[in-house]
Order: structure tokens, then sequence, then C-alpha cells
């Protein structure tokens, strides 16, 4: 048995609104290819790979069957998730932890522009009392987002602010899909979705592909300073989002206080150095921030902070307002993390850091979410 | 390999039908709302919370629910929307004509809350906490849509 799990390395497309040029088993070999490259690891070596694909978007089930010769799974123990590759990776984990692997190989992959999204996220709603109407996930998150609001005092002015600040930083980081020095009038004329939401609020459909390589502790000791240690998880699903109250993120707090326990950290705010977090539309940046305890009182005092690049670095990538696709975002975040701690984020890099958190949400409204925590093995 | 800059798309329509079964629960709510226009929730024995749509368990104290209670027709927005983003119409195939209103309305004697359209495009005036009640058509067919939306009542 192991005596923990290790990140030795991570790959990613850049993102893009449609990769036209690429098939899915193309997409996801750039990341795999690009990852054993990296890390010297060979495919003979690797015997456990966890896919994280949503068979709607594909428009195939078991999706991950379009990409199982590029992830090396023939005749080996492959399994997908349809969920965020985060909880690919936790999978990816637990069997390292179990013993019986040496590597897990994870990789989550979309192609949001080959379908309609209304059309496929239709399918997460109830058939009897919600489908009838007629609804998609930006008239869910619009609904979320006026909840929101009225509850937590935060404007549409705040969430064009974070915005900003978001694209602004995403110009940093060469594989962002959406990033520019936008104005807030910009972004707050954008056009209007969905009651305070406007596009420039809320991640653009997205294509890409993100892999993942774990390692257990022996094997991650051959790679020194690019190895990460994941120190803390935890995952917890909520009621359905007519059954909770949407303007906070209960399943957050629990899946947080768990993977903080393990990891030892007391006071999140002060000992994470970054925190990468789920967030596709603006508004939920502050609700999920808080949740994970990054900030305490008012998150209008916390945006306006975040906007101006103070206090702890929340998504130095961008994070996912700038386009992440379903399923990738999450493991973007742990991906974004790993080169954070293991100093090899380029000029996004955050200086000196040490221990980040990684953040994945799934469902309507954010009914579940996934945490990690990361600890590299020397400041930076 | 040669390199071609032409893209090929293969579109693909998948049509796909299905025939859910709407279960006991879900059958007496669509009844009652059919037969007598009433809306109705089933209690929790534990936590004594309302479930609207009614179902089987009681999810927080997984025990089985009981008791059938009647619902107003009134309730307040805990979440609302003006739903400006046109878009083609999953049910139908059709472009939706926007904006309209969306709520999540919590009636009164529910605990849980229920999606439907409201009648009011006002930003200003489509606002949580705002008091709302059922339009029921005259002419049921035992769904959704026999609550033709919710109007503002203050
Ligand atoms: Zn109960």
């Amino acid at each position: 048995m192991t005596s923990g799990v290790a990140i030795v390395g991570v790959a990613q497309t850049c993102y893009e609104a449609a990769k036209d040029h690429l098939a899915y088993n193309e997409l996801v070999y750039e990341v795999v290819a690009k990852l054993l490259r990296e890390t010297g690891v060979k495919m003979a070596d690797i015997h456990s790979q966890i896919t994280a694909s949503q068979d709607m978007f594909d428009g195939k089930t078991i999706s991950s069957m379009s990409v199982n010769e590029v992830v090396g799974g023939y005749l080996k123990s492959e399994a997908k998730v349809a969920a965020d590759g985060l909880q690919a990776a936790l999978y990816g984990a637990a069997r390292i932890l179990s013993g019986s692997f040496e590597y897990t190989l994870i990789t989550a992959h979309a192609k949001e522009s080959e379908s309609r999204r209304p059309a496929v996220t239709v399918s997460m709603f109830d058939p009897f009392t919600q489908r009838p109407l007629g609804l998609h996930d930006a008239i869910s998150s619009g609904l979320q987002a006026e909840r929101y609001l009225h509850v937590s005092g935060v404007t549409e002015e705040n969430m064009a602010e974070l915005s900003r600040r978001r694209h602004l930083d995403a110009k940093k980081n060469p594989l962002a899909q959406r990033a520019g020095d936008f104005t807030t009038k910009q972004i707050l004329e954008s056009p209007q979705m969905a009651g305070p939401l406007r596009e420039m609020m809320v991640s653009p459909s997205s294509d890409g592909a993100c892999a993942v390589l774990l390692a257990s502790a022996e094997r991650a000791s051959a790679f020194g300073k690019r190895a990460v240690w994941i120190t803390g998880t935890g995952n917890c699903t909520d009621a359905y989002w007519t059954e909770r109250d949407l303007a906070e993120a209960r399943a957050l707090e629990l899946a947080a206080a768990k993977a903080y326990k393990a990891a030892g950290i007391r006071n999140p705010a002060k000992e994470l150095d970054v925190a990468e977090i789920s967030a596709r539309c603006a508004f939920e940046e502050p609700m999920y921030a808080d949740a994970l305890q990054l900030f305490d009182g008012d998150p209008r005092a916390w945006i306006r902070q975040s906007a101006k690049g103070e206090g702890i670095a929340v998504n130095p990538s961008g994070g996912a307002i700038t386009g992440n696709p379903t399923s990738v975002a999450g493991l973007t975040r742990l991906a974004e993390a790993y080169l954070q701690v293991s100093g090899q984020a380029g000029e996004h890099q955050v200086a000196g850091a040490r221990t980040a958190l990684a953040h994945a949400a799934d469902g309507i409204c954010g009914q579940g979410h996934t945490v990690v925590v990361l600890r590299g093995n020397s400041g930076n | 390999m040669a390199k071609t800059d032409e893209v090929i798309r293969v579109p693909f329509l998948m049509k796909m039908e299905y025939r859910y079964a709407l279960g006991a629960y879900a059958s007496r709510f669509f009844q009652e709302l059919k037969d007598h226009g009433r809306l109705f929730g089933i209690r929790c024995p534990e936590c004594e919370r309302v479930y609207i749509p009614p179902r089987p368990v009681c999810g927080i104290c997984f025990v089985e629910t009981g008791e059938w209670v009647p619902v107003s027709d009134e309730g307040v927005l805990v979440g609302a929307t003006v739903v400006r983003l046109p878009f083609i119409d999953p049910m139908t195939g059709e472009r939706r004509p926007v904006p309209y209103g969306m709520g999540i309305i919590r009636l009164d004697g529910a605990s849980t809350a229920m999606y439907h359209f409201v009648d009011e495009t006002d930003d200003a005036k489509l606002k949580v906490g705002r008091r709302v009640k059922a339009r029921i058509r005259a002419n049921r067919k035992g769904n959704m849509r026999d609550i033709e939306c919710f109007e503002l009542v203050d």
C-alpha cells in the first residue's frame, strides 16, 4: 500500500469555441501524448485509466468508447465518470491508495460546439414537472443568480467587476478561450441571457480536453518538485435545485470541510495560496468562495478586493468563466492548481504558491461539489 | 498524412422517443390537478416537510412520506428571471419568443418549490419575495400546463 497519491504531470488543450479540425480521439490524444512526453512515463506502465465525459454532449452512450485507444485503455482497467473530471481524479486516487495501481491516467473531454446546449441541458431536468415548460441551464442559472443577488446584496456591477478581472488574468494564460482587457461597461452591456446574467458573465460554449497523471508515493519520488501531493479531498451532493436555498452552497461547505480536515487546514483564507474555483457564471464565484471559507463577511467587499488582485489568488488562470467545457472545467482547475504549486504556471504563476485548492461543480445550480487540496514539494 | 484545411462535419439528427412512467405519486398529483384543479403535496412524518411534487421518500430523513396535504395555489417567488436568450424550445422544436418570465415558486403550505412561468417581463417587478397566484386552466389535461402560469398578486 502506498502512503499517498501525487500528481506528476498535467496537460491541457487550448480552449476554443469550436475545435472543428479535431475528432474526439484526436482531441484527447493531444493531451495524452503531451502528458507522456513531458513526464517520460510510458503507457505500458499505466494500467488504470478513468475518463470523464457526458454522453448527451458527445451524442453517444458510453462516450468513453470514442477515446479508449488514445487513453491506452485496451486490455486495461478503464472506467468512465459521467461527471466532472475532478471526480474521476478522486476515483483515480482511490485506485492508487488501494494498492492495485501505481499510476492512473485521468482525462476529461467535451466539444460543446457539436450539439445545441439547450437541447442537451434540458435533459437534466425533471420530465414531469419541469421539462414540459421548456428550460435549459442558462434559465436555471438566471433564476439562481436573481436569488443569490437578492439574498447576498451582490450587484450586477459586482459581477461585472469580477468578470472583468478574470478575463484580464486570462490574458496571461495562453490556453484561455475568452481573454481580454474588457471594461465593466462592456460586460454590463453584453447581451442579456436570463435575469441579471449577461453573456460576458457566463462561460462561452467551449471545446477542449485535459489530462492528469496520478502516481503512488513510490513512483512520485522520482519526479522531485514536479510531484505534487493530494493532501485532502471531499465530495458532497445536495438536494434537487427546487428543494434547497439556491443562494448558498451547503454541499460545498461539507465537501470543503472534509478536504480541509484531511489536509490539516484550519484557516483556508490564510493557508491556501491559490484557489481554482469552477464558476461558470460570475455570481457563483463569491457564493462558492464563501462556502470554501476564503473570506468572512460581505461578499461585495471580497469581490472588490479580489477584482483588484488582492487577498488569496482566486482563478489566476482566468477560471471557467472565460471558457471551459462541461466535465472538463473541474479537472482544468486541478491542472492549474498543480501548475501553480509546482512552479510551472508561467506568466500567471502566483509567486511562492505552495498550497492550492481545486474545485468542481456538477449538476443543476451546483448540486454537487468536489474539492481537492494540493501541496507542492517546496516553495517556488 | 495529407493535410487538408477543409473541415468535414457529419450532421446527425438523433430523435429519441421515451415513454416515462409517471409512477403512483405523480399520477395522483396530476389526477387531482386535472379533476379538481387542486395542488397536493405529501408530508414527511418525521421532519413534517411538505414535498411538491409528491414522492415516496423524504431524502433528508430517509423515511417514507405519508400524508397527502393540499397546498395553496398562492405562494412566494424564491427565484425569478426574465429570459431573454432566444433558444429553440426542446419540447416543441420551435424558437420560443422572448422575453418571458420564469420563477421558482414556494406555494403556501409546501416546503419545496416548483418551477413555472410568471406572467411578467419587467425586471423591476419580477423579484424574489413577490407573491404569486397560479392561473389554472378551465380545460385540464393532467399535466404541468394545466397551470397556465403564475401571476403577481401584490
Ligand atoms: Zn423528512
